[in-house]
C-alpha cells in the first residue's frame, strides 16, 4: 500500500483552516448514535475522551491504572510550550514551528508541526479556563520559562508539576462527561487486541485486570493514546506499567509502525545506583535554566572525587569544565536534549564521570544562588549583604521554582542539592517513533487513530522540551475531534456495531489462547528476567550511540532471547484473577518483538539524526551528520517476524523551512 | 541488611486475609521500598509462589497509585514521600516491617495490598471540574489577572495526588483533606467561582454517600500527606459549604 499523508494543499498558514472549512461534519443528533473507543487517559487520551464526549459521541475510555488521573503524563515536570509571545521576545507561530522542525533534526512532517504550533496558544487559554493553576508573576499574569533548543521564553509551567496539573485538568473535563454518562470509564482494563471488521477498526478486546475477564467492546472508531515504548529498555523514566501493547497490536493488524529507532535519551536524570534498580527518575530540563553542567578538568580530581577525598565544591572555577558552555556558546546549557546527552556520554566515556560507576556529571546551582541572591538583596534593600545571606536569598528563589525537584532528588540520592551539586546522567525518556498516522492522525487501518506519544508525526528525530504536553493536548483537544468527524460522517447510517461476529470471536480466541499459554507454560525464568536482558541489549547496542555491528548483534540477540522467552517464561497464578505477572508477560512479549524492529530500523537508517546517532556518521567535531537520502519516514509493515517487516518510505518535503545543518554553537 | 516482613495477604475481596511472614536478605540501603518488594516477589515467583500484589506505577511520587501502610503509617516512616519514594535507609538490619493495605471501609481490598479507591473518582464526578467546554473558544489566558498569592495557594491545594493516605491515616477514615484540596483549588481561582456553591455541596454529599467519616481536627492527615496538603483546606471547604447554604 502506498503511503498517503493526506496533507491538504495550499499555503502552510492556511492548510488547517481550509481543511476545517471543508471536512464533513456529523450533526449533533447523529453523534449520539456513534461510539468511539479511546485507549489511554493521559494528556492525549484524556483530552480526546472529554472533547469527543462533549461533542456528543458515546465514548468508552480505557486505562490500566485504577483511575484516569494516574496516566504517566502526570509525571511531566517542566512545562508546556505555546506561541503566546507574552514575553514580547519575538515568539510567533512560525518560530515555534521552525524550532520544532529544526529541533527534530528535519525528520518531522512540516504540515503537522505547523498545525501544532498554530493551536498551541489555544491550549493555554483552555487550561486556564479549566482552573489549571499555572505560575504567575506579581502582576497576576502568566509566567514563562525557557527550555532547550530555543531562544525565547515560551514555556508555561506549574512549579515542577506541569504534567500533573494539565492531566488533572483533562481528568476534570473527563469527570464532567463521566457524570453526564457520555464517557464510560473502564479503569484497570488493558487493551489486548484491535478488532477489524470489513477492513475498519470496529472494536477492541480488553482484559479486566481485577477479575481476569476477557471483554469485547465495539465502536465505530478506535483511538490509541497509550503513550510511548521507552520501557523496551527496562530502565527508563516511564511508569512501571507503560507499554507498547496497544500500539503493537494495531501494528500487527495492519497499522504501519514509524521510526521506531527515534528515542529520546534525556540528559538530566538521576544516575542509576545498582542492579536492583527498577526505574530511573528525571530531573526536569527546566533545571538547565538555572543549573550549569560540568565535570572536573583534570582526571586526578575526578579520581579524588570518586574516592571521596575531594568534594565538588572544593574545585575552583578554573578546575571545572563547563563543557556545554565550552562547546556550544550560543545555547550553552540549553542545547537540545540529544546534544546534551551525547556530550555527557562523551565526557564520561573519556573518564570524567564523577560517581563510582563513572556515569554522572554535575548540575550546579551555585551561580544561580548568587545571581538571584544579589537581585533579591537589591529588591529588599539589604546593603552589603554577606555571601551567606546572598546564598540564602538566592536559594529561596530556586526553592520557589524547583522546590519539589530538589526534594525529590534529596529523597532518592540522600544528598542536599542546595549544598552540593546534583549528579545527573542521561536516561531513556520519550519515544518520537510510534504508530504511523496521516494528517488526520489516522493509522493505515481505517478508523484506527493514534494520538500523543503513541504516534510519530510531530517531533522528528528529537523532541524539544515542553513539547510533549503541547502535542498531547493539541491532538486530543483540538485536532482529533475535527479529523475523526470527517471519517465518522460516513457512519451515521451504520447503526450499532455488534460484538457478536466472527471477527470478534477470532480476536478473542487469539487473546485467550495467548493467556492460557503463559499460565500453562510453567517455565524457569520470571518475566522480569527477560525484560532486564532485553533492556541491557537495547541500552548497550541501541542506546545513545549505535553502529552497524552492534545493531546486527542486537537483532540476533533479541531474536534468540524471544525464542527463549516463549519456551521458558514462568507466569505464576491463574488467568481469572488479579495477576500482575500475567499482564507483564504480555507486555514484555510485545517489547521483544518491537525491540528487534527497533534495531532493524536503526540499522537501515545509515545517518545520524537527532536521538539516533550512528557512529559511522558524525562530523569531525563529533556532531550528528544527516544524510540527504534519508529524508524520509520509515514506516514498517508487519509481515510476521520482525525480520520480515517491509519498509515503506514517506518522503519528507520542506517547503517552508530551509533544511540546514543543525547547529547550536 | 536482612529483614522480616509481615505482609497482609488476601486472595480477593471476598476471601478473609491474614498476615504472613517473609524473610528478605542482602537488601541495600539505597533501594527504594518497592525495589525491596520486587526482590521479595522475584524470590516468590522463583519459588513457585504467588507474588504479593501491590499498586504502583510512576515510582517517582506523583501518580498516587502506591498505597502501603507500613509500620502503622501510610507511606511508611519518612515524611513528605509516597511509598515508592521511601528508601531502605530508613530501616536497619534485623528490622521487622509490617505492611498492610490502606485501611478504610470505603477502600475495599481487591487483593493483598491493592485497594479500590474508586470512591475518590466518584467524588470528583460529583463536581470536581469547571463546566467549560474544551473547544478552546475561551477568552485569552491573560484576560483575567489572578494574584500570584491566590494562584500559588491554588497550586498548593491542586498538588494533591489522590493517593488516599489521608483516609488511611484518619481514625474516622475521613476524606476531607482530599475533598477540601479540590474544593479549595477552584474556590481560590476566579474561574471556579461560578459553580462554587453547587460544587462544594455536591462533592460533600457524594463524600458522605461513599461512607467516609467526619473530621475531628486531629491533623494526622496533614502529617502523613506525602504532598503536605494543609489542614487549612478543610477549614476552607467548611467555610465554602456554609457559604453555599446561606
Amino acid at each position: 500500500m502506498a503511503l498517503d499523508s493526506k496533507v491538504p494543499k495550499g499555503s502552510i498558514k492556511d492548510k488547517w483552516t481550509e481543511y476545517k472549512n471543508h471536512i464533513n461534519l456529523v450533526n449533533p443528533a447523529n453523534k449520539r448514535h456513534i461510539d468511539v473507543i479511546v485507549v489511554g487517559t493521559g494528556l492525549a487520551g484524556g483530552s480526546a475522551s472529554a472533547t469527543l464526549a462533549e461533542l456528543g459521541y458515546n465514548v468508552k475510555s480505557f486505562a490500566y491504572q485504577d483511575s484516569p488521573r494516574r496516566a504517566h503524563s502526570i509525571a511531566a515536570q517542566g512545562g508546556i510550550n505555546a506561541a503566546k509571545n507574552y514575553q514580547g521576545d519575538g515568539d510567533s507561530t512560525y518560530r515555534l514551528f521552525y524550532d520544532t522542525v529544526k529541533g527534530g533534526d528535519y525528520r518531522s512532517r512540516e504540515a503537522n508541526v505547523y498545525r501544532l504550533a498554530e493551536v498551541s496558544a489555544n491550549i493555554i487559554d483552555q487550561c486556564v479556563a479549566q482552573g489549571v493553576p499555572f505560575a504567575r508573576d506579581y502582576g497576576g499574569l502568566l509566567d514563562n520559562r525557557s527550555f532547550g533548543g530555543v531562544l525565547v521564553s515560551r514555556t508555561f509551567y506549574a512549579k515542577g508539576q506541569t504534567g500533573q496539573q494539565l492531566l488533572l485538568g483533562a481528568y476534570s473535563a473527563m469527570n464532567r462527561q463521566i457524570a453526564r454518562g457520555k464517557i464510560e470509564m473502564f479503569n484497570r482494563h488493558e487493551m489486548l487486541d484491535v478488532v477489524i471488521v470489513d477492513g475498519k477498526a470496529r472494536g477492541i478486546i480488553a482484559r479486566n485486570l481485577v477479575t481476569g475477564e476477557i471483554e469485547r467492546h465495539a465502536a465505530h472508531a478506535v483511538v490509541i493514546a497509550s503513550g510511548g515504548y521507552g520501557n523496551v529498555y527496562f530502565l527508563s523514566t516511564n511508569a512501571m506499567g507503560s507499554n507498547v501493547t496497544a500500539g503493537w497490536k494495531v501494528h500487527k493488524k495492519g497499522a504501519y509502525f514509524a521510526n521506531p529507532c527515534y528515542t529520546q535519551i534525556h540528559p538530566t536524570c538521576i544516575p542509576r545506583s545498582g542492579d536492583y534498580q527498577s526505574k530511573l527518575t528525571l530531573m526536569s530540563e527546566s533545571l538547565r535554566n538555572d543549573g550549569r553542567i560540568w565535570v572536573p578538568k583534570n582526571l586526578e580530581d575526578v579520581q579524588a572525587i570518586r574516592e571521596g577525598k575531594l568534594k565538588p565544591t572544593d574545585l575552583t572555577e578554573d578546575q571545572r569544565d563547563y563543557y556545554l558552555e565550552r562547546r556550544y556558546p550560543a545555547f550553552g546549557n540549553l542545547v537540545p536534549r540529544d546534544v546534551a546527552s551525547r556530550a555527557a556520554k562523551e565526557r564520561c566515556d573519556a573518564g570524567y564521570g564523577v560517581n563510582a560507576t563513572g556515569e554522572a556529571v554535575y548540575l550546579d546551582f551555585a551561580a544561580s544562588f548568587e545571581r538571584y541572591g544579589k537581585e533579591q538583596a537589591k529588591i529588599q534593600n539589604i546593603s552589603n549583604p554577606s555571601a551567606a545571606k546572598i546564598k540564602e536569598l538566592g536559594q529561596e528563589i530556586v526553592r520557589a521554582k524547583y522546590g519539589n525537584l530538589f526534594q525529590m532528588y534529596e529523597k532518592i540520592v540522600d544528598e542536599n542539592p542546595y549544598e552540593t551539586p546534583m549528579m545527573i546522567y542521561p536516561a531513556v525518556h520519550y519515544t518520537m517513533g510510534g504508530v504511523w498516522v496521516d494528517y488526520n492522525l489516522m493509522t493505515t487501518i481505517p478508523g484506527c487513530y493514534a494520538i500523543g506519544e503513541a504516534n510519530f508525526s510531530d517531533h522528528g528525530a528529537n523532541r524539544l522540551g515542553a513539547s510533549a504536553l503541547m502535542q498531547g493536548l493539541a491532538d486530543g483537544y483540538f485536532v482529533l475531534p475535527y479529523t475523526i468527524g470527517d471519517y465518522l460522517a460516513d457512519d451515521i447510517r451504520t447503526g450499532k456495531i455488534t460484538t457478536d461476529s466472527p471477527e470478534f470471536d477470532a480476536a478473542e480466541k487469539e487473546v485467550s489462547e495467548r493467556i492460557t499459554f503463559f499460565i500453562n507454560n510453567k517455565g524457569t525464568h520470571s518475566v522480569d528476567y527477560y525484560h532486564k536482558k532485553l533492556g541491557k541489549i537495547m541500552w548497550d547496542k541501541c542506546g545513545m550511540s549505535r553502529n552497524a555491528d552492534g545493531l546486527k548483534t542486537a537483532i540476533e540477540e533479541i531474536s534468540t532471547l524471544r525464542k527463549d522467552f516463549w519456551e521458558n517464561v514462568n507466569v505464576p497464578g491463574t488467568a481469572s484473577e488479579y495477576n500482575e505477572q500475567l499482564a507483564k508477560a504480555g507486555r514484555v512479549a510485545d517489547f521483544l518483538e518491537l525491540g528487534e524492529l527497533f534495531a532493524k530500523d536503526a540499522l537501515v537508517r545509515e545517518e545520524s539524526a537527532g536521538g539516533h546517532f550512528r557512529e559511522e556518521h558524525q562530523t569531525e567535531e563529533g556532531e550528528a551528520k544527516r544524510v540527504k537520502e534519508f529524508q524520509f519516514v520509515s514506516a514498517w509493515e508487519y509481515k510476521g517476524a520482525p525480520k520480515d517487516a517491509i519498509l515503506h518510505k514517506e518522503e519528507l518535503v520542506y517547503e517552508n523551512i530551509e533544511v540546514k545543518e543543525r547547529s547550536y554553537k | 541488611m536482612n529483614l522480616t516482613l509481615k505482609i497482609w495477604r488476601q486472595k480477593d475481596a471476598s476471601t478473609k486475609g491474614q498476615m504472613v511472614d517473609y524473610k528478605v536478605t542482602e537488601i541495600s540501603e539505597h533501594m527504594s521500598f518497592l525495589e525491596m518488594m520486587d526482590v521479595l516477589n522475584e524470590q516468590l515467583v522463583n519459588a513457585g509462589e504467588q507474588p504479593v500484589a501491590f499498586d504502583h506505577d510512576c515510582r517517582e511520587g506523583i501518580c498516587g497509585m502506591c498505597s502501603m501502610y507500613i509500620n502503622g503509617e501510610a507511606h511508611g516512616p519518612d515524611r513528605g514521600v509516597t511509598t515508592c519514594q521511601l528508601h531502605m535507609r530508613m530501616f536497619k538490619d534485623g528490622d521487622t516491617i509490617t505492611i498492610e493495605p490502606f485501611r478504610a471501609a470505603s477502600f475495599p481490598v481487591i487483593k493483598d495490598l491493592v485497594v479500590d479507591r474508586s470512591a475518590f473518582d466518584r467524588i470528583q464526578h460529583a463536581g470536581g471540574y469547571i463546566s467549560v467546554n474544551t473547544s478552546g473558544n475561551t477568552q485569552d489566558a491573560n484576560a483575567t489577572p489572578i494574584s500570584k498569592h491566590a494562584a500559588d495557594e491554588a497550586m498548593d491545594a491542586a498538588t494533591c495526588i489522590g493517593c488516599g493516605a489521608c483516609v488511611a491515616t484518619c481514625k474516622n477514615s475521613s476524606a476531607m483533606l482530599f475533598v477540601g484540596a479540590k474544593v479549595s483549588q477552584y474556590a481560590l481561582l476566579p474561574q471556579g467561582q461560578v459553580e462554587a456553591a453547587d460544587r462544594v455541596q455536591n462533592m460533600v454529599a457524594q463524600m458522605d454517600l461513599e461512607g467516609f467519616g467526619n473530621c475531628t481536627n486531629t491533623g494526622a492527615c496533614e502529617v502523613e500527606c506525602p504532598k503536605g496538603i494543609s489542614l487549612d483546606n478543610i477549614a476552607r471547604m467548611n467555610r465554602e459549604l456554609m457559604k453555599a447554604s446561606v
